[in-house]
């Protein structure tokens, strides 16, 4: 395929769209709304990284230094929910947009104008959630998750911001629906689904994941648009409603949601470690089948996030052990991606470098999981910092870190360029020490009784706040160092990326030049042995 | 405007999309304000971006329209439309699920715990002693004060029977349409959205019935909020379903389906049986038990 398409797509690089309107407002080119949702993705994280910063700063010390209480909830509530909705999940489809139609043969999305449209909608939705921190009364404060009633005490942005996540909604269910038609319907002959590469896989579990949620969470916010606007009463004990009823529906979407953020950054993974490691993936079809027992168990566990609310003791009894069996799956990921090391002829690379780093601070994400998910235990850490430091680790270090793993591991692809290993490095280490002294001290915090969500706390706690937010002030400069290495790769570069960036690399996406032209496998391409990653598996 | 790559129909470059993220923002950002009680702007902003909406989907489905009349679309471009559809449909089934959850949950176990059922239930104890539970309820403070339920076999059973013939009228125009017979596939695809119609027209008598006399509202405690919610939005997805069943039977007039591309009359017919099973779930579980 590589010579016929390529002179094919040679001829097609004129066709970029002329103007900017054209080619960004207009567009339905897979790589174009990728590098979209990705340059959203940077920006929100740095909105959400300020906010981050902004706390950290009034957590410096104890007493009140930078901003007021209320404020600081308005802070707390928004880094949520910018970060998950703005920065990771974004990110992912970017990575999915610009990946998923070159490493299985595809032209394009499925549906390429709807593309646009989930992308679209992202920046408003963002603009109408924001907007809120200048509205009379402020932002929502009651934490992300709107837990009523307190959140049904909200001012006027209650309903902007039910409203923004209802945008959201859309955005995401339309994009997994263009995603899943992708995968099933546009793969090249000869890539069949159990030989596509793994970070196809999870994005096809994952946008069945999204598709099933979405609509959930959007029933539950509905909810208490109705409760606070239209005078229902699911959430008032005095009409026969019940709080916990909102945490139910909520958490039903929230659990799988987090499994949405890190799923597709453990198919990153995937890829990445065979390529450094030059062996390929070991367990292939374990992943696969693993990554599936995740998204199903995903849906059985959502109590264990309300296990001091009073559960019947059965109840409490089902959701720790069906949470005790993720760590079955989830233990298979680990030891394939070790194994997959196990003798390799490695060299660590940044992309690499972040891999390894996510293996291992995932993993602690991971054990610290365990240890919430024990009923027992879980009385004692609940809403405690331990909690804040537990799903830093895996979202952080986990989402973030396979994200960043991604971008570094694809860029030379994209650009054409590749990106400074020197600068790649100093930004791996930065963050990777940064980072650890960021969120490691909060497991303390927790344990000692420092609950979460505060801007001012006992001087017991003072030691390791301090040491905590110089780790946050570090690892928020150091994201300036990747920013500056990305406008590097893509504008100032003079270097050539090869078609193939990394020597153990194998799949579609190196069949192809770097960087990838604008048009790629207009007509599909012809598999010829050795070209899949997992080519010889299953037959 | 558009190219034809490889096998593949990929668009070259659309307006409807960005027009379409507008609308909706425009539209959700006056709902806002009008819940807030910002007016004039509220309605002005909600109506202006339902105006936008519409005009995209003239626009944006008219495009798909025409390209499809040209033959650009492939089986295969037609299979990722099938797909879509399902999936979206899937979806909608996942948006019933929550507030069937809520109904199960308030039902099966918050009312009765409010009522002093299980161990360790200290609300009743200590709040709400004299409350005995029950369904239907309004809660332990009558809210919204004493209501009566609507009797399921006056207008919910004609209901019931309406939607039920409009799926078997939908089928028969469907076969008609595979065996190419134009002349009985029109009467019937007509039909169906006039039953349509008229399952929101009893509907909306049934609720004027539930406000004026039995003092079902939605403030009628956890009863009204479920009730309303759940046959408020199926009422919501039948008024949508006649809109696009009346797009279908004016295209099928137009000539615009031929026995194998017809592919915008399967999707509204699963739709349209989509909305007939959550009805079927809504009279079983709200209206008879």
């Amino acid at each position: 395929m590589s010579t016929h398409a390529a002179t094919h797509d040679d001829a097609q690089h004129d066709d970029v769209p002329k103007g900017f309107v054209h080619r960004w407002l207009f567009a339905t080119n897979h790589k174009d709304i990728g590098t979209m949702y990705l340059v959203l993705a940077l920006v929100m994280f740095f909105v959400g990284g300020t906010m981050a910063m902004v706390i950290r700063a009034e957590l410096f010390e104890p007493g009140l230094q930078l901003v007021q209480p209320y404020f600081f909830n308005e802070l707390t509530t928004l880094h949520g929910l910018v970060m998950i909705f703005g920065a990771i999940m974004p990110a992912l489809v970017g990575l999915a947009n610009w990946q998923i139609p070159l490493m299985i043969g595809a032209p394009d999305m499925a549906l390429p104008r709807m593309n646009n449209l989930s992308f679209w909608i992202m920046p408003f939705a963002f603009l109408l959630m924001l907007s809120t921190l200048f509205m009379p009364g402020g932002a929502i404060a009651g934490g992300w998750v709107m837990y009523p009633p307190l959140i049904l005490q909200t001012g006027e942005s209650l309903a902007f911001t039910i409203f923004a996540i209802h945008l959201m909604g859309i955005s995401s269910i339309m994009g997994s629906i263009n995603i899943i038609a992708t995968i099933l319907n546009l793969r090249a002959p000869g890539v069949d689904l159990l030989k596509m590469p793994l970070f196809v896989w999870t994005w096809l579990i994952t946008a069945f994941l999204l598709i099933a949620i979405m609509p959930v969470l959007a029933g539950a916010v509905t909810m208490l648009l109705t409760d606070k606007y239209f005078g229902t009463n699911f959430f008032n004990a005095a009409g026969g409603g019940d709080v916990l009823l909102y945490e139910h529906v909520f958490w039903f979407f929230g659990h799988p949601e987090v499994y949405v953020m890190i799923l597709p950054a453990f198919g990153v993974i995937s890829e990445v470690i065979p390529t450094f490691a030059r062996k390929p993936l070991f367990g292939y079809k374990p992943m696969v089948y693993a990554t599936a027992s995740i998204a199903f168990l995903s849906f059985i566990v959502w109590a264990h996030h309300m296990f001091t609310v009073g559960l019947p003791v059965g109840a409490q009894l089902f959701f720790m052990y069906a949470t005790m069996l993720i760590a079955v799956p989830t233990g298979v990921k680990v030891f394939n991606w070790v194994a997959t090391m196990w003798k390799g002829s490695m060299t660590f690379e940044t992309p690499m470098l972040f891999a390894v780093a996510f293996v291992i601070l995932f993993t602690i994400g991971g054990f610290s999981g365990l240890m919430l998910g024990l009923v027992p235990a879980d009385y004692q850490y609940h809403n405690s910092y331990f909690v804040v430091a537990h799903f830093h680790y895996v979202l952080v270090t986990g989402a973030a870190f396979g994200i960043m793993t991604g971008v570094y591991y694809w860029l030379p692809k994209w650009s054409g360029h590749m990106y400074s290993e020197r600068w790649g490095k100093i930004h791996f280490w930065l963050s990777v020490i940064s980072v650890n002294v960021l969120f490691f001290p909060q497991h303390f915090l927790g344990l000692a009784g420092m609950p979460r969500r505060i801007p001012d706390y006992n001087v017991a706690f003072a030691d390791w706040n301090m040491v905590s937010s110089i780790g946050g002030f570090v690892f928020g400069a150091t994201q300036l160092i990747f920013v500056g290495n990305i406008i590097y790769t893509v504008y100032f570069a003079k270097n050539q990326a090869p078609a193939r960036v990394w020597e153990g690399a194998h799949g579609l996406e190196w069949e192809v030049p770097s960087p990838a032209p604008h048009h790629t496998f207009s007509t599909p391409p012809e598999i010829k042995p050795g070209m899949l990653a997992h080519g010889d598996i299953a037959h | 405007m558009s190219q034809q790559v490889g096998s593949y129909y990929v668009p070259h470059g659309s307006r409807w999309p960005i027009i379409a993220a507008i609308g909706l923002f425009v539209f959700m950002w006056g709902a806002a304000h009008w819940l807030d009680g910002i007016t004039p702007e509220g309605p002005v902003l909600l109506f202006s971006g339902l105006a936008i909406l519409i005009f995209m989907f003239f626009g944006w489905f008219g495009e798909v329209i025409r390209e499809s009349l040209k033959g650009v679309y492939s089986a295969q471009v037609d299979t990722s439309f099938r797909m879509g559809m399902m999936w979206f449909i899937f979806s909608e089934v996942m948006f019933f699920a929550a507030f069937f959850g809520a109904l199960f949950y308030s039902r099966g176990l918050q009312v009765p715990w409010l009522a002093g059922e299980g161990h360790g239930a200290l609300t009743n104890f200590f709040l709400f002693r004299h409350y005995t539970g029950g369904w239907p309820t309004n809660g332990p403070a009558s809210v919204g004060g004493p209501f009566e339920t609507v009797p399921p076999w006056g207008e919910p059973l004609i209901n019931t029977l309406i939607l039920l013939s409009s799926s078997v009228t939908i089928t028969i125009a469907h076969h008609a349409l595979r065996d190419g017979n134009r002349r009985r596939m029109l009467p019937w695809l007509v039909a169906t959205p006039i039953l349509g119609m008229l399952f929101v027209y009893f509907q909306a008598r049934e609720y004027m019935d539930a406000y004026t006399h039995l003092n079902l509202t939605l403030h009628s405690g956890i009863y009204g909020a479920t009730f309303f919610m759940l046959t408020g939005f199926h009422g919501l997805h039948v008024t949508l379903g006649s809109i696009m069943l009346w797009v279908i039977a004016y295209r099928a007039w137009r000539g615009h389906f031929s026995k194998e591309h017809h592919f915008a009359f399967e999707a509204v017919a699963w739709y349209w049986h989509f909305v007939d099973i959550v009805w079927l779930g809504l009279f079983l579980f709200v209206y008879i038990m």
